[in-house]
């Protein structure tokens, strides 16, 4: 066992927790230190080197801070809110919880039940070691839990916003959903951090279970200072028709994952997955999706999009996986990338592995520097060589935000993500964000 | 207006142009004709500036400056526009940012403010009506699924609402159907005025029966070899270009 598994085990330790999360702390403990460390020789992690988190001094659990309020530009909705600071429950910042969303502590014996049902069981902690140790360290956490036909009035809003602490420190994030039959949600998960340097862990796992006809818009959000460590995961699994309509996008940090693993487990479900990352600077950004397609006439359609600038680095890898059962599919992949510097480097690897005779199926991948043509046909205009880069990149990923549903979210990206590609104001003033 | 002297020009080491004049003045509507590999479309890249190709020799003054001289863009503030014979697909930049950015460069350069987006919209519904292009097209990816009749007409949109002095119309007609082609000259004749110049380069006659030039030249071996009236385009249309062959030489 290395030092950081050490000392995230002693983390558990440290930790208050209700009794009835024992049994599946146990086993997260269990499972992540008879795990075999991951190296460059390590399939899953061959491109993203885990050796800074090692050598990281994550020793302690971050302290709530209070402050972060002006620092931090909230998403502007109408929502169900709630609020983690460093991974503790901020209750001033956060709203009041209608009955289908509750934290962990606080859950009805009903609401225990489901959790203990769910709660690290969509993941795969043997393929996901970060997984496991969410598990070793879960006590704090969200559940949204739909029942049969309804339909939550409210977006459930989750902010996440990690600050600076004295001494590096961990976070822990935990979000179940479980969507009964026919039920719908909207549920926007969202990584913040104050703009000071960043000296945090955050480990982050989200747990989605959308029943028969179960419908639900996921948003993952993860724009944070660059030197945050952050490992994330959204796991889902879809039955019998549900529809998962999934939108995430990451800026780079000193240390950026995020593993998407959707299960088709029901005739006729469907996923809609779309994903941009944005790394620059020396950031780093590593977005791994596994798509299990185990059951008929279910359909996948991912697009991924990445601008890389300066030296950065970017990893997409994209699998589905249509086993033999799973006749009938529809499957569609996409990844293409825009490198803005000769420097920046960009592993993307799309895979289909088809096990089934009658399907569908197509998947590219693409890595290109700004298109020349376009250019010349902008500055032939006279617009500016600067503006119209800017323009042609924001335009590259402005096709996948033109299909964000939720106009509060497209908003609050549109300009953000303007301004990652200039400061001044001159060179945005063409670009529209609807 | 324009003055060529002596131009020559290449692209990726190979000569193109060797050695091409041409005087436009003011008002005038030249047609330039030509075999395929003669040097048309090269002509309105080196004009514009477009990168990979090289001038070696001779010179080239747009309204008393040195065009060769200028940056792209400011050969577009200066007033000079070229139709493209395959305008560029731009998916996730509309037509209308882009029109924007375009007239709002040139107002920048003429020393004005931006226009509002209400003002531009005004303009912009407006002239669309002109090349018969339906308001949505001013939404959509800047001809992003545009058919070649809708891109040659969104170029002559593009040409109405910046008002160039100097418009080169490169190969404007090819691709294009009895209507569209009528829309695009109809638009084109609405602009020739006094001052406004344009350089129609076509491999065709037909174009030159909606748009009347004032000189037909013949670009043949990257020069121009013959120069007439509006009647030359009819000799060539009856002759093809063989015939002239001898006098490239």
């Amino acid at each position: 066992m290395t030092d950081f598994q050490q000392h995230a085990l002693q983390l558990a330790d440290a930790q208050s927790s209700p009794d009835w999360l024992n049994d599946l702390r146990a086993q997260g403990a269990q499972q992540w230190q008879s795990a075999a460390w991951p190296t460059r020789r390590t399939e899953l992690w061959k491109y993203t080197p885990l050796v800074p988190l090692q050598n990281g001094d994550f020793k302690r659990w971050a302290e709530p801070a209070g402050g972060w309020q002006d620092h931090i530009e909230q998403i502007d909705l109408d929502a169900t809110r709630l609020v983690f600071v460093n991974g503790v429950f901020d209750p001033e910042a956060s709203s009041e919880l209608p009955p289908e969303v509750v934290r962990f502590g606080d859950a009805s014996a009903e609401q225990k039940a489901v959790i203990s049902e769910h709660l690290g069981k969509v993941v795969d902690t043997e393929r996901h070691l970060f997984a496991a140790l969410s598990n070793a360290w879960v006590a704090e956490g969200v559940l949204v839990h739909v029942p049969r036909g309804q339909r939550l009035p409210k977006p459930v809003y989750v902010l996440h916003v990690s600050t600076p602490t004295a001494e590096p420190a961990t976070a822990n994030s935990r979000v179940l959903a479980v969507l009964e039959d026919g039920a719908e949600a909207t549920l926007i998960e969202h990584y913040a951090s104050t703009a000071d340097e960043q000296n945090g862990f955050v480990n982050s796992l989200t747990e989605v279970v959308l029943k028969d006809n179960a419908g639900m818009q996921h948003y993952r959000i993860n724009m944070e200072e660059e030197n945050i460590f952050h490992l994330g995961g959204v796991h889902a699994d879809l039955y019998r028709s549900a529809r998962l309509r999934g939108f995430t996008i990451a800026q780079g940090s000193r240390l950026k994952r995020v593993d998407y693993q959707v299960n088709h487990k029901g005739e006729g479900a469907d996923l809609n997955l779309q994903g941009i990352y944005l790394p620059r600077n020396s950031q780093y950004v590593d977005y791994h999706t596994n798509i299990e397609h185990c059951v008929p006439h279910c359909t996948t359609k991912e697009v991924f999009r990445g601008i890389l600038a300066d030296k950065s680095r970017a990893v997409f890898n994209g699998r589905i996986h249509i086993h033999q059962d799973a006749q009938k599919t529809l499957a569609e992949l996409s990844n293409k990338n825009l490198l803005t510097s000769n420097k920046a480097e960009v592993d993307t690897k799309p895979e289909l592995e088809i096990y089934a005779d009658d399907v569908k199926c197509a998947h590219g991948a693409t890595v290109s520097q700004i298109n020349k043509g376009a250019l010349f046909y902008l500055q032939s205009r006279g617009v500016s060589r600067k503006e119209a880069e800017i323009m042609l990149s924001f335009g590259f990923i402005n096709e996948l935000l033109q299909e964000v549903q939720e106009p509060a979210v497209q908003n609050y990206l549109g300009p953000r993500l303007a301004r990652l590609f200039s400061r001044d104001n001159e060179l945005l003033r063409h670009i529209s964000y609807e | 207006m324009l003055s060529i002297k002596d131009l020559h020009a290449s692209v990726e080491e190979t000569n193109i142009l060797k050695g091409l004049s041409l005087e436009v003045k003011p008002g005038e509507v030249h047609a330039i004709m030509g075999p395929n590999g003669s040097g048309k479309s090269t002509l309105g890249n080196v004009l514009t500036g477009r990168e990979g190709y090289s001038v070696s020799q001779g010179e080239v003054t747009f309204n008393g400056k040195d065009l060769l001289d200028l940056g792209i863009e400011e050969r577009a503030h200066e007033g000079l526009f070229l139709a493209f014979q395959y305008p560029v697909e731009i998916p996730g930049v509309s037509n209308m940012e882009f029109l924007k950015a375009a007239v709002d460069a040139k107002r920048h350069h003429q020393g004005l403010s931006d226009l509002s987006a209400v003002e531009f919209m005004k303009t912009a519904r407006d002239v669309i009506k002109h090349v018969s292009l339906d308001q949505s097209f001013l939404k959509r990816g800047v001809n992003e699924g545009f058919s070649g009749g809708e891109k040659k007409r969104n170029e002559i949109l593009q040409m109405m609402l910046l008002e160039p002095s100097l418009c080169i119309l490169d190969e404007t007609d090819s691709g294009l159907d009895i209507d569209a082609l009528q829309v695009v000259a109809n638009g084109v004749n609405a602009m020739r005025n006094d001052d406004r110049s344009f350089i129609v380069v076509t491999h065709y006659q037909r174009l030159l029966d909606y748009i009347i030039p004032d000189y037909v030249h013949v670009l043949s071996g990257g020069r121009i070899v013959k120069s007439g009236g509006k009647e030359l385009a009819k000799e060539l249309e009856a002759r093809g270009y063989s015939w002239l062959e001898g006098e490239v030489a």
